[in-house]
């Protein structure tokens, strides 16, 4: 099933997405698609989740005064897709280019959903967004994301370990049984979303061949961008 | 008390917040038809009866007013996320001042509701459904008073109260007429074609504000006092 679009209108650009839990890898893996595309002459557009310049700031303050419940912190990070949406995805879709985004709405349904939001309201909010081409989703056992996770930045923050539901004070605890309940999401909607599952215990290298093979099928002919109209057709 | 209800899916949060004491009075209308000074004076006399009373209103929040106000100025905000950004700011005032001021026993006057961002999204393009549907976190109120005028009162209060034709009122950023008062005439007309289609949708108390302030002062009050002492 496809996300239940506001419109069914097809845009000539393709819309690549990664998913995955921190630590899965799916941003080196979607940086490595992103200089094989340029390098193979296509026009590409990358975007990434919680990036927005009018929203960040709302954000980022909201998260460094724990200002954020489950319902804000959902509509702020909807908002900011929004934006993103209108600005960044939906032009360069209809330009013809290829959009790459590292997160997607689906990012917002495994978190929010987690976090005890309702998940056919998550799920309405945002009923706006493109339909993707492709989903790709980095699923990787949580001891894998987590060695990966704690090599990089041993303190975690307040949000991203779901301190503010209460799982447990303990910061590494209360990441790890939030997750857990992130994945547990992810793995509900590979079905749902028809989502391509990436083994991301795999070497970087296996990856990002796997992904440029499946990827290869979906590109548009013409590398070129090939102008259309408002209504769609060729000029 | 009552056990609070909610016009969509509440997060797990909110669905445990159990009875409350307080009571939502929402007091609904378009620009300019008097909503302000009829608060005012409903707070005084609810005081004076030996009421607590707490304001609330649109872009005040804690967390999102100053972004929105931000955002507005430059322009370049896109519709949908104008439209989320006052879902935000208003699920903040939800959950920040509403839902603990009704559970501590507050009478809680809002300044608009959800009526008038649906109403607003809705003349910029929403689809109607999906607005709604967002907002599905907002508590049922215990009253809506909606203050109802036509559009040629609307535009007689507007010069008269000194105010004048501003950009946002005139929906200056849907460009639906050459000038201020063309596009006020338009998109007002507009809004108020779409709160009068809520009215039955979401039981609005309909008063005729196109009358002298203590005329309709009168009414508000009688409207809550009914309600009031039938609790």
């Amino acid at each position: 099933m496809p996300l239940n679009g506001l419109t069914d209108q097809r845009y000539p650009g393709r819309l690549f997405c990664v998913e995955g839990i921190d630590g899965s890898g799916k941003s080196t893996q979607i940086a490595l698609l992103h200089e094989w595309l340029k390098s193979e002459g296509y026009a590409v557009r990358f975007s990434e989740w919680n990036s927005s310049p009018l929203v960040k700031a709302t954000t980022a303050r909201g998260k460094k005064k724990h200002l954020l419940t489950p319902t804000t912190f959902s509509l702020i990070h909807a908002t900011d897709f929004a934006d993103r949406t209108e600005h960044e995805i939906i032009p360069y879709l209809k330009a013809g280019a290829i959009v790459l985004c590292d997160r997607y709405a689906f990012t917002a349904f495994a978190r929010d959903v987690a976090r005890g939001v309702s998940p056919r309201w998550v799920r309405q909010l945002y009923r706006f967004a493109a339909p993707p081409t492709l989903v790709f989703y980095f699923r990787v056992p949580l001891e894998v994301a987590l060695e990966r996770i704690m090599m990089g930045r041993p303190d975690l923050k307040f949000y991203e370990a779901g301190l503010d539901i209460g799982l447990s004070s303990d910061p590494l605890e209360s990441f790890k049984l939030f997750q857990a309940r992130i994945i547990e999401e992810y793995e509900k909607m590979i079905g749902e979303f028809e989502f391509t599952v990436m083994d991301a215990t795999q070497s970087i290298e296996e990856q990002q061949r796997a992904m440029r093979a499946i990827v290869k099928k979906h590109l548009p002919r013409r590398r070129r961008l090939a102008v259309h109209r408002a209504d769609g057709k060729p000029v | 008390m009552r056990r609070l209800t909610f016009y969509g899916d509440p997060p797990s949060n909110l669905l445990n917040v159990g009875e409350v004491r307080g009571k939502l009075i929402v007091v609904e209308g378009t620009d300019g038809v008097g909503r302000s000074t009829q608060i005012a004076t409903l707070r005084r006399w609810l005081e004076s009866r030996g009421s607590a009373v707490i304001e609330t209103g649109f872009t005040r929040s804690a967390l999102a007013g100053k972004g929105i106000k931000q955002a507005k100025r430059g322009h370049t905000l896109g519709s949908i996320t104008l439209f989320l950004y006052y879902a935000t700011d208003f699920a903040d005032i939800v959950e920040g001042q509403i839902i603990p001021g009704l559970r501590s026993g507050y009478i809680i006057l809002a300044d608009r509701y959800i009526y008038s961002a649906i109403a607003r999204a809705v003349v910029r393009g929403a689809d109607p459904q999906w607005i709604r549907d967002v907002y599905g976190f907002a508590p049922i109120p215990d009253k809506v008073l909606y203050l109802k005028i036509g559009v040629n009162a609307l535009i007689e209060r507007t010069i008269n109260a000194g105010r004048g034709f501003n950009y946002w009122e005139s929906g200056m950023d849907l460009r639906l007429g050459n000038d201020m008062f063309d596009s006020f005439r338009e998109y007002q007309s507009r809004l108020l074609r779409q709160f009068d289609s809520m009215v039955g949708e979401y039981g609005f108390q309909v008063i005729d504000a196109d009358r002298p302030a203590d005329e309709v002062a009168d009414d508000l009050r009688l409207a809550i006092d009914g309600m009031l002492s039938a609790s």
